[in-house]
């Protein structure tokens, strides 16, 4: 096997930095420096490692370096049972819980060709929504912190907390949930937690109105953000960037509304686009994605149909537990699914979601046994730090910050 | 600390003098927020309006380690981050204790993979463990208790000035 | 015609007997091609007029655990346009291929995470070295004779 030395592997880093740029400055000193803008910083979201080449405060260059949270996800996947992966599929995007769930439990309904029941399908939706607003809200908030804003952040988290009470209402957990289950959901949404959603929603267009209001006329703000950090509508094509990122750059792509999942086409919602693909309008439309996500949550909790929560699919989908202690096909069957695995039949799929920060894919390989013979994770952020070194590029030091905030990346799913 | 660390005996003023610096330092402990994954959304939560640490002492999260005494250790610590949070804790002044919140930074919690140290205190002096995947934030407050609890213990002379040392960088 | 088979259609004229397989399974349309002639092929896919599939979405491997073609390159590819999701898989036999990063620069860091995990390399790739695991590290992880719980002492750990 190759062994690439330490020295060697600096001087590629060295080079890839290095390498030729046309931005010309005018500068006396004319000289360069290297910083190195660590995996422990307050503003990179996260363990990652940015070596920035600088003219002054201008930078050259920059070479991400990731890897410093990578878990070993896909290798684990392969020697645990698809049910034994759920409460992983949590700490990916930790930002929004509940859509990790849904998207993995999509996945592997897909391949075993399991039909979740409708009422199942509304939870997920429900959740995933208020996970897609507790995700912008951090994304939100920890971004106006970098650039200044601090009270905004307080605010998005007093709006989160609120969320995850709902959370632990329904799901039991806070944080990381684990909800879904393959073939549905864990356990029921009772009509009293709807009728709290429900509260909260009617006034939480008036907590999103505070936030703008301080924001987004505010001089600061705006002049720290406009025409930084521009991302053009071929280039984002080009580097495979999803979510509101490519949303800011013109193009109107929602896999809710490209490839639908779930009954998202029986709901009525806008996909908002901007234009200009900088950071602001990057800001603007995850403001807007909030509203309209709270307008999807008022729509699912008007038409939640009734009906059982999970499939009935002895082979492959947990019996209800009430009936594992009472009757024996079911206890037989619990145990040999938590045991031995679900055995999807062999074959490989692709299933796609709209998470907060992009599109998230999941590519399972079968080989008909309990575990999968091969699992890759697609995971958003990955995709869009790609495009880091070039909106970097002729930006300010300072603006690095803010454009690390405006892409959001989330290291948990970057570094799987 | 000068002068009083070098108090040797256990009269009325010296134990005086270690309960007043104690309260001094327990109440005001600021942490130095090793956010990595997971657990520092949890922390982060512990500072917003509903679970106010800012309450027990802990308003400033200094992210500079130079500043701060207790590093909360929030995350999943891959070998290849070790070495980096092994740095910042040496950057650290005495006195500095290690709060190891959640099950990763424990025993490696649910991860028992290739690149997953299972277990921070295989090179970090570890003082409080959270229990949790992520300990909820009545649960870091605990933590922080329990090292408020460890503080005012100490006594002044634990803490004596070190002869300065050439910091060897290329040590780890 | 439907856009599935406009797509075979084209292919099979444009490249003769480069495909070696069409697979439908759960709504994924998935080809198998050879493997010299993929990165023409993906040149092909994306600078056709009616088909345009811009985006690359994924690109990675599967390790079958066979002695002969042991790695089984997967490509995803999307198309804007048209709404639709592509799967290209290719056999290979010597742990070395061709880059699409000139087609699609999207494929940079996906194909730099396939080196990593698998050791398989690309010709002409601009900048290939590890992602995740540091620069030392000698193994390649998501092989499947790497065990899970890695091997001690692979990275060093820092003392105490």
């Amino acid at each position: 096997m190759d062994r690439i030395l330490k020295e060697e592997a600096d001087s590629q880093i060295l080079k890839a930095l290095m390498a030729d740029t046309n931005i010309t400055i005018e500068d006396a000193l004319e000289n360069e420096m290297v910083l190195n803008m660590g995996p422990q910083h307050p503003a990179t979201h996260g363990v990652l490692r940015l070596l920035l080449r600088l003219d002054g405060e201008t930078v050259m260059a920059c070479v991400p370096e990731l890897g410093y949270l990578h878990r070993g996800y896909e290798k684990m996947a392969e020697n645990m049972s698809y049910l034994e992966f759920i409460p992983h599929t949590d700490r990916l995007d930790y930002t929004a819980t509940m859509c990790n769930n849904v998207a993995y439990v999509l996945a592997v309904e897909k391949l075993a060709g399991i039909e979740a029941p409708k009422r199942a399908q509304y939870i997920r939706m429900l959740m995933a929504e208020l996970s897609r607003i507790a995700g912008h809200l951090i994304a939100i908030g920890t971004f106006a912190m970098d650039v200044g804003a601090i009270t905004v952040l307080m605010w998005a988290f007093r709006e989160r907390e609120k969320i995850q009470e709902f959370y632990d209402l329904v799901a039991g957990a806070r944080f990381t949930t684990s909800y879904t289950r393959i073939g549905g959901v864990a356990s029921d949404v009772t009509d009293e937690a709807i009728s709290m959603i429900k509260a909260f929603i009617d006034k939480f267009d008036k907590a999103v109105d505070e936030m703008e209001n301080i924001l987004n006329t505010n001089r600061i703000f705006i002049d720290r953000l406009e025409g930084i950090g521009t991302l053009t509508k071929e280039d984002a094509i080009r580097y495979g960037v999803t979510g509101p990122s490519l949303r800011a750059s013109g193009v109107q792509h929602d896999i809710r509304r490209a490839n639908p999942y779930l009954f998202y086409d029986e709901l009525d919602f806008d996909i908002p686009v901007h234009t200009e693909g900088d950071c602001l309008a990057r800001y603007f439309i995850r403001i807007e994605e909030v509203r309209e996500s709270a307008k999807i949550v008022k729509q699912i909790i008007g038409k939640m149909p009734k009906g059982e929560i999970i499939a009935n699919n002895p082979k492959r989908v947990l019996p209800h537990k009430t009936e594992i202690y009472s009757k024996m096909e079911e206890l037989i069957h619990d145990f040999m699914i938590v045991n031995f695995g679900m055995n999807p039949p062999a074959g490989d799929i692709y299933s796609a979601v709209e998470n907060p920060k992009g599109e998230l894919g999941f590519y399972i390989v079968s080989n008909g046994k309990g575990a999968p013979w091969k699992f890759k994770i697609r995971s958003p952020s990955f995709c869009n730090l790609q495009v880091l070194p070039l909106i970097v590029k002729g930006a300010m030091i300072s603006d690095v910050v803010a454009i690390i905030g405006s892409l959001d990346p989330v290291m948990g799913e970057a570094d799987k | 600390m000068g002068i009083e660390a070098g108090l040797t005996s256990d009269g009325f003023l010296t134990t005086t003098i270690d309960t007043v610096i104690a309260w001094a330092r327990k109440n005001s402990v600021w942490p130095m927020p090793m956010g990595i994954s997971c657990c520092a959304i949890e922390m982060m939560s512990a500072v917003d309006p509903k679970y106010d640490m800012s309450r027990f002492g802990s308003e400033v999260m200094r992210f500079s380690p130079r500043q701060s005494d207790l590093m909360i250790v929030a995350g999943t610590v891959t070998y290849k981050m070790a070495k980096v949070v092994r740095k910042i804790y040496d950057q650290m002044p005495d006195p500095k204790w290690v709060i190891a919140m959640g099950a990763c930074t424990s025993t490696g919690g649910m991860y028992r993979s290739y690149s997953v140290v299972q277990g921070i205190d295989q090179f970090l002096p570890v003082d409080v463990y959270a229990a949790g995947c992520p300990p909820r934030p009545e649960n870091l407050i605990n933590a922080l208790m329990e090292i408020q609890n460890i503080i005012s213990k100490t006594r002044a002379r634990d803490y004596p000035d070190k002869p300065l040392v050439q910091f060897d960088l290329n040590k780890n | 015609m439907e856009f599935k088979e406009l797509i075979v259609e084209k292919i099979r004229s444009a490249f003769n007997g480069a495909l070696s397989g069409v697979n439908e399974y759960r709504g994924d349309l998935s080809l198998t091609v050879d493997s010299g002639k993929i990165a023409a092929i993906c040149k092909f896919l994306k600078e056709d007029s009616e088909l345009n599939f811009n985006m690359c979405e994924d690109v990675t491997a599967i390790d079958q655990a066979t002695h002969t073609n042991r790695f089984t390159l997967v490509y995803h590819i999307y198309s804007l346009e048209n709404k639709f999701r592509l799967r290209l898989k290719t056999n290979i036999e010597a742990e070395m291929t061709d880059t699409v990063t000139g087609i699609w620069q999207s494929a940079n860091w996906y194909e730099r995470e396939v080196f990593d995990m698998y050791g398989i390399k690309f010709h002409n790739h601009p900048d290939l070295r590890r992602i995740y695991m540091p620069e030392e590290f000698e193994y390649h992880p998501l092989r499947k004779e790497f065990p899970v719980l890695g091997i001690p002492g692979s990275i060093p750990l820092p003392k105490k």
